[in-house]
């Protein structure tokens, strides 16, 4: 075993002695480093290599580099001088610097990156929708198989969750208005207001924002994996349109699975809501469902449905058009999954809200 | 001593048998070649070595220490001081050549930006890179410069235990060769033990000192080149066959 590495300063009349020992590699140089800014070498300094039993690269470039800056002596073994050699050997001691324009460079770079991140989205939706298009003239490009595993992906194994989630919704939801509603003793309307709510608004709302969340942050990552180990090229190259295998059966998928969650949603969340007014307001099951019956129009059922399609369109897009839009490395992925499922969310939302204003409007 | 010693390993995948009870041993300042078919199990042995596969019985020493039970704080003092080339460089994908270089050297050393920049810039050229390649990332280079890059990592440290799986492999001859003269001159100066998996026969004559071949899931050899001739395999045969008539 060797010695671990050292170094001992043996002051002198005539400038300073400094004798290194042992295996002087990167953890003895980093005792020797900060000692060496504050010992005022000059070219009468000796540093005294005959000790060393190993010299690591690390230490060498360092000795030489102090030799060059000092013209300090080096005294060496023939070892050791032939390890200062190769460090020696490659004349370009540093790294070239770093070119990253002035301010206004990069103003234009940022800005150049978004309108190409515009166009490339625009780029996208135009493909998807000729795509689209000519897949209806040739059902060959309609993946049967794909699609029914993205909707057991993607949807069936999602049922659990959007069902536990709606119904947790519906019990909060009928816990604090039976509060309320019980000081006015107006026990029964909690039937009006958990089924418009629940039917129209908040069951669609929630399977969309689980499912970008679960199913959509998948599409990301496994299309953003797929382009970094370029699968996508090899793909292309043997003329499987990435469009038909991966886009289209993704978004089919989605299309025609919402509804059904919505659908699930739906019963989990009123059932919640039921559950509560049993135990909160004392209102039967038996009850319950006359009430429901009687005032909640299936409008609002159908409405809440409808939605189903968009939202899926909205997330299902924008998470696949994020994976494409992965580059070349693996934080990317992260960065553009989050991307993926906030905009999506946001995407829903405000897509809800759109549908607000004109179902009012139109008065349904 | 010993700085690697493979007793008995027995690896399994599944149902699958991989290795049947291999053993072998390398020695200090050893350039040490695993040789064999494709998928014999040469990149799995060398992870069970570098702790990254279990090891289903049997047991590797690495530097005296029992990879199978060793304590968390001797792992990674093992850890510290090997360095690791990987089949496909697996360099980090977010950070560009240099970064990836001054990585372990950020990470484990108190030393100035400057040498540390220094260091990078030597490395770089030692392994055959361009200072001006330097602020490329990874999916910005070749197959080739990938490797020369995991190499420049896998010595950023001067580690004492290399393990190299398929060095030159991607690499054209003249870097090949260069990269053969590169191991022996850092084995001569720096005292390294290095483990590395070739197909290269060049590399293999002139580099090794001695070689496993494992083939069958045994080690069908373990000896140096001029042994050889006496060892018989299918693999053995038709590998060495044309070089020996030559
Ligand atoms: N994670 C794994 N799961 C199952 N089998 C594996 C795994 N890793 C490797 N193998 C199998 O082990 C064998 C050896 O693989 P490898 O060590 O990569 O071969 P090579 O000698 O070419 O480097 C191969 O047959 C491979 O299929
Ligand atoms: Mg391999």
């Amino acid at each position: 075993m060797e010695r671990s590495g050292g170094f001992r300063i043996e002051a002198q009349e005539k400038g300073c002695r400094i004798a290194l020992f042992g295996d002087f590699d990167f953890l003895a140089l980093q005792k020797f480093e900060k000692r060496s800014n504050a010992l005022g070498l000059d070219e009468r300094t000796v540093i005294d290599c005959k000790n060393v039993d190993r010299l690591d690269t690390i230490a060498a470039l360092f000795l030489v580099e102090l030799q060059h800056k000092h013209s300090l002596t080096l005294a060496n073994t023939e070892k050791i001088e032939r390890t200062l050699e190769l460090a020696r050997k490659y004349p370009i001691k540093e790294l070239p610097s770093k070119d990253e324009g002035g301010f206004i460079a990069k103003i234009g770079k940022e800005a150049s990156k978004k309108f190409c991140f515009v166009v490339a989205f625009l780029n996208f939706i135009g493909e998807l929708f000729v795509k689209k298009v000519s897949v209806f003239f040739k059902p060959k490009y309609f993946r049967y198989k794909e699609i029914l595993f993205e909707i057991n992906q993607s949807a069936i194994k999602a049922l659990g969750i959007v069902a536990l989630t709606s119904f947790l919704v519906g019990v909060v939801i009928a816990y604090q208005s039976a509060v309320q509603l019980k000081l006015y003793g107006a026990n029964i309307f909690i039937v009006d207001m958990l089924g418009i709510s629940i039917l129209r608004e908040l069951a669609p709302m929630i399977t969309a924002i689980v499912i970008a969340g679960r199913s959509g942050s998948a599409y990301t990552a496994e299309i953003g994996a797929m382009k970094i180990t370029e699968e996508l090229d090899a793909m292309r190259t043997m003329g499987f349109d990435p469009f038909y295998y991966l886009v289209i059966p993704r978004i089919v998928a989605l299309v025609v699975t919402l509804p059904i969650l919505i659908f699930v949603a739906d019963i989990s969340g009123v059932l919640g809501g039921m559950l509560i007014s049993n135990t909160q307001l004392n209102i039967s099951f038996g009850l319950f469902i006359d009430r429901f019956n009687e005032v909640i129009a299936l409008k609002h059922f159908l409405i809440g449905i409808f939605k189903g399609p968009f939202f899926a369109f909205l997330i299902a897009t924008i998470a696949i058009y994020r994976g494409f839009m992965v580059k070349d490395d693996t934080q990317s992925i992260g960065k553009n999954t989050t991307k993926s499922v906030v905009e999506s969310i946001f995407a829903v939302i405000v897509c809800d809200a759109l549908f607000s204003v004109i179902f009012t409007n139109l008065g349904v | 001593m010993d700085v690697i010693r493979v007793e008995n390993v027995k690896t399994v995948f599944g149902k699958k048998v991989v290795h049947d009870g291999l053993f072998l041993s390398v020695k200090e300042r050893e350039i040490y070649g695993l040789l064999g078919p494709s998928g014999c199990g040469k990149t799995t042995l060398m992870r069970e070595m570098v702790m990254l596969e279990p090891i289903h019985s049997g047991s590797i020493y690495v530097l005296g220490e029992n990879v199978a039970k060793i304590s968390e704080k001797k792992a990674q003092k093992l850890r510290e001081s090997w360095g690791v080339l990987f089949q496909f460089g697996a360099l980090f994908s977010s950070l560009n050549i240099a970064e990836n270089i001054a990585r372990p050297l950020v990470e484990y050393t108190t030393l100035s930006k400057k040498t540390i920049e220094e260091v990078v810039a030597f490395k770089l050229q030692l392994v055959g890179l361009k200072p001006s390649d330097a602020y490329l990332y990874p999916s910005q280079i070749s197959g080739g410069m990938k490797k020369k890059a995991g190499l420049a990592r896998a010595l950023a440290m001067d580690p004492k235990l290399l393990f190299l799986d398929e060095p030159t492999s991607g690499l054209d001859p003249i870097s090949a060769r260069e990269f053969d003269r590169l191991i022996l001159q850092l084995r001569e100066l720096l005292g390294l033990t290095i483990v590395m998996v070739s197909h290269d026969i060049r590399s293999i004559k002139d580099t090794m000192d001695r070689f496993a071949i494992i083939d069958n899931k045994k080690i069908a050899y373990e000896g140096d080149y001029a042994g050889i001739a006496n060892a018989k395999s299918d693999f053995i045969d038709t590998f060495f066959k044309e070089e020996n008539e030559q």
